[in-house]
């Protein structure tokens, strides 16, 4: 019988749905400490998101006549709808996840030609697209810890994702947000965090935690080696570099390096954006050098753009660049090193 | 005492494998019942198949030559047993392909009768020429797999100086046990062979390297090199990683060298032989026998008791699976050579070859179905070629060959590794393969193509210069033509105006008589 076509006839153990389901399972840490710190409203963005991203996912492989089940178990469409997930704010309507999801799995993954093909990493695209078109829902944080949106109940939450509520009231910015508009206003930085009480130990009062889980769950992908360190080293190295370099010049006006690493979604996008491989550079020479770009933009657009925070922009930037710097960075092949 | 602690360099990649091997190196090989039948293939060697030199009919002794090497590729072929010729046909040949091949086949008389040997006294006062030549008649091909005819390895020729002899025992491929149980069962003979090629080869040193996975055969060998009393040959063990058996590999981790890629291993004064290519080396020139069988490795989940066989080249694969026992009731997979590399054959009812090292049985398990790639590189880590099979694939896939082979398609050495860690379960060496097959195809077609081109080239100029000859002769012959009209008319003109001279002189002469006959009559005038 041939049910092999050709030597190798054996396979390692890995597969790909394991590879996704290492990254679900190393964004746990940080969805539980999400939900002690922001309640119920990060489950129903999760849930929904995985309801939206797979159900759109099902929509195209049936339009695209291609297997459907095969893709919807192969972990891609969940992992993706997770990270969108978690980079929107908490108790937000669900059509902004709903259109999150569209721009993610629609626009940026099938669209290319699914799982593979797709030249931008799918969340970010949908976190962006979201960023860009609704500045104001998509800058609307709850306040955690000690806010009064933290004992909200299910029920109530349900209300204000399906709008029957609206959440003005418990709102506040991000910790990077507060930094940046300080620091229009002439401020500096060590006034900005005297005043506000959004700022804790590290960064912003509870979003050290939740980094804190991402560099826990980052930590064993590494060690699982589901990913490899050539992109988070790089990426998180540069961004310390440069942010260390500014804090020494004039630590009025710039954040501390410390401040950078924890501040924003820098081990989220450093372990679990930008070392999507589809998207990424794929030779450890590229890895690095894409890592040590994503890690520059980031602190340009956070330090002199319009944005509070560019992991996004700057991955999605990099991605561009990515077949360019795998062009670039071709080993040598064996025998031809002379 | 040899084990001296040498300095081994890494390669790129490769891969950790669970071994499997000592299933089967439990027992000493067995020798396999003679068969009663022997197909023996024309085609078990890279290059030209043998020229059968036996009829139908022909009875023949064990050792004696039935088929003779045509051309310099190629190997002759020995009667493995004493019998008769009953068939010269065109079979199957355990190929992946399955196509037939041109095969005597041997009907056994049960006797097992030597025809005459003539070993060679002492290898040592012999020259490179004899013993290669003997190592050609001798039909020896590398028993490592690639079945290239050994003789011609043994050959550097005069512009390479041979600084390494390495005697390959690696042996990394999983189940497969032929080689370690050689080095265990026939220590002498390996070191008697590499002896012989050391000698045939002028080289400097001699290595023979076995993974560390097999201290039986190391230490096999080195109480026969202590028996032996010399000291001439180095044993080094390596580590345990696949593919160092792979010629380039073992080079790399052995002298920290790299082959040049595409070239050969002689560029850098090594050459490479299987230590099962020794020992047949060793039983050619020091016994005078021919490569008539060889160890086979009978192995996997679906065989009662995986061992070790000698067996005759021809013998039925079947013959050697019922010997080792089959396990009943599973529908099973056959493979020939290891899991990594080996190619799967559907038939049991092949014979044996010179390169078959290994028969590998396994319960059929169905494929896992092919994902898209996700670009997540781990092929290009364990790549022992240092490739970016990604690349390939891409390009492979796209049928984009120009690429393909821009991304070193031809330095793959078809390990499978990249296979074997794809998450995506996408069999790349496949690809790689397809791609290899058409590349090859697209460069005959080329080749066909250019010979048609010249040939056209060549007709139009042969036409042109018969043109070109025709419009010469003609334009010669017109010129003559004309030259001959000139001549004629050359004459009739000299005659015109000779004529006309002769005419203008009567004239003159006419006029001076005139002009006399005037000048007298006036001359009295002017007197006047």
């Amino acid at each position: 019988m041939k049910s092999l076509i050709s030597s190798p006839y054996t396979h390692g153990s890995s597969s790909l749905q394991q590879v996704m389901m290492q990254v679900v399972f190393a964004l746990i840490p940080a969805i539980g400490v999400y939900f002690a710190l922001f309640g119920w409203g990060i489950l129903t963005n999760i849930v929904l998101s995985i309801i939206f991203c797979l159900g759109f996912e099902t929509i195209i492989m049936w339009l695209r006549r291609r297997p459907i089940k095969s893709a919807l178990f192969d972990g891609s469409a969940l992992v993706t709808a997770i990270l969108l997930a978690i980079t929107i704010p908490p108790l937000s309507p669900w059509w902004i996840i709903f259109i999150g999801s569209l721009a993610a799995i629609v626009f940026a993954k099938q669209l290319y030609g699914g799982l593979g093909f797709n030249p931008f990493n799918p969340a970010m695209v949908g976190f962006v697209v979201l960023l860009i078109s609704f500045p104001k829902e998509m800058t609307q944080w709850l306040a955690p810890i000690g806010a009064e949106g933290n004992g909200m109940g299910l029920l109530h939450s349900l209300q204000i994702v399906f709008g029957s509520t609206g959440i003005d009231a418990l709102s506040g910015a991000t910790p990077l947000d507060v930094i940046k508009t300080g620091i229009r206003m002439g401020e500096t930085i060590n006034t900005i965090i005297a005043g506000n009480p959004t700022f804790g130990q590290l960064s912003g009062s509870g979003w050290e935690w939740i980094n804190l889980a991402i560099l826990i769950g980052g930590i064993w992908m590494l060690w699982r080696k589901t990913i490899r360190w050539q992109v988070p080293v790089a990426m998180l190295g540069s961004l310390a570099a440069i942010a260390s370099l500014f804090y020494l010049i004039d630590p009025e006006h710039y954040a501390s390096p410390l401040f950078h690493l924890f501040g924003g979604g820098a081990f989220l996008g450093a372990f679990f954006i930008a070392t999507d491989p589809v998207s990424g550079a794929t030779s450890t020479k590229g890895r690095i050098i894409f890592g040590i770009g994503a890690g520059l933009l980031t602190y340009i657009i956070r330090s002199w753009g319009g944005f509070p925070d560019g992991i996004a922009f700057s991955i999605l930037l990099m991605n561009m660049a990515a077949p360019m710097i795998d062009y670039y960075t071709q080993p040598k092949v064996f025998g031809q090193k002379g | 005492m040899n084990k001296i602690n040498r300095k081994l360099w890494k390669y790129h990649g490769g891969l950790h494998l669970e071994e499997h091997k000592s299933i089967s190196t439990g027992q000493q090989s067995a020798l396999l019942p003679l068969p009663k039948r022997l197909t023996i293939p024309m085609q078990q060697h890279i290059g030209e198949a043998a020229h059968p030199i036996v009829d139908v009919g022909d009875k023949v002794l064990k050792g004696e030559m039935i088929a003779e090497a045509s051309g310099k590729v190629s190997a002759p072929i020995h009667a493995p047993t004493s019998g008769t010729i009953v068939e010269i046909a065109a079979l199957p040949v355990p190929h992946p392909s399955e196509l037939n091949v041109l095969t005597i086949v041997l009907e056994s008389d049960g006797q097992d009768q030597w025809c005459e040997r003539y070993p060679i006294e002492n290898y040592r006062h012999a020259s490179s020429e004899q013993l290669r030549e003997r190592i050609h008649d001798a039909g020896i091909v590398g028993l490592g797999g690639a079945g290239f005819p050994s003789y011609i390895k043994l050959n550097p020729g005069q512009h390479f100086a041979i600084e390494t002899l390495i005697l390959n025992g690696a042996e990394c491929e999983p189940y497969i046990t032929c080689d370690d149980q050689l080095m265990r069962e026939r220590p002498e003979a390996i070191l008697n062979g590499a002896r012989i090629m050391r000698h045939a080869l002028h080289a400097k040193r001699c290595i023979i390297a076995i993974e560390d996975n097999k201290p039986d055969a190391f230490s096999a060998l080195n109480n026969a090199l202590s028996q032996s009393g010399q000291n001439d040959i180095e044993l080094v063990m390596v580590p345990t990683l696949y593919p160092t058996g792979g010629e380039r590999q073992l080079i790399k981790v052995l002298t920290g060298k790299e082959p040049p890629s595409q070239g050969r291993t002689l560029d850098i004064g090594i050459i490479c032989h299987n230590v099962a290519t020794a020992a047949a080396v060793a039983d050619a020139i020091i016994d005078g026998t021919p490569l008539i069988s060889r160890i086979v490795t009978i192995t996997g989940e679906a065989i009662s008791t995986p061992q070790n066989i000698i067996a005759p080249v021809g013998a039925p694969i079947e013959e050697l699976l019922d010997f080792a026992g089959r396990e009943s009731g599973v529908n099973t997979q056959l493979i020939m050579g290891g899991p990594m590399m080996g190619v799967s054959l559907s038939n049991t009812n092949l014979p044996i070859v010179k390169t078959s090292n290994c028969f590998l049985l396994q319960p059929a398990e169905p494929t896992k179905p092919e994902s898209p790639c996700i670009r997540c590189g781990e092929c290009a880590r364990v790549c022992p070629a240092e490739l970016l099979p990604q690349q390939l694939y891409w390009h492979s896939r796209a049928k984009e060959f120009e690429k393909v082979q821009e991304y070193n398609l031809f330095d793959c050495i078809e390990c499978g590794c990249c296979s074997w860690v794809c998450p995506s379960n996408i069999p790349l060496v496949h690809y790689y393969r397809f791609a290899k097959t058409e590349v090859w195809a697209q460069e005959r077609e080329k080749e066909g193509a250019n010979i048609a081109r010249r040939r056209h080239e060549f007709r139009l100029e042969r036409q042109e210069k018969v043109e070109r000859e025709k419009a010469e002769r003609m334009r010669k012959k017109k010129a003559m033509l004309k030259d001959k009209e000139g001549a004629k008319d050359d004459t009739a003109k000299k005659a015109a105006i000779q004529a006309a001279m002769d005419r203008a002189k009567a004239k003159r002469e006419a006029n001076q008589v005139d002009s006399t006959i005037s000048a007298s009559d006036s001359q009295p005038k002017s007197e006047l």
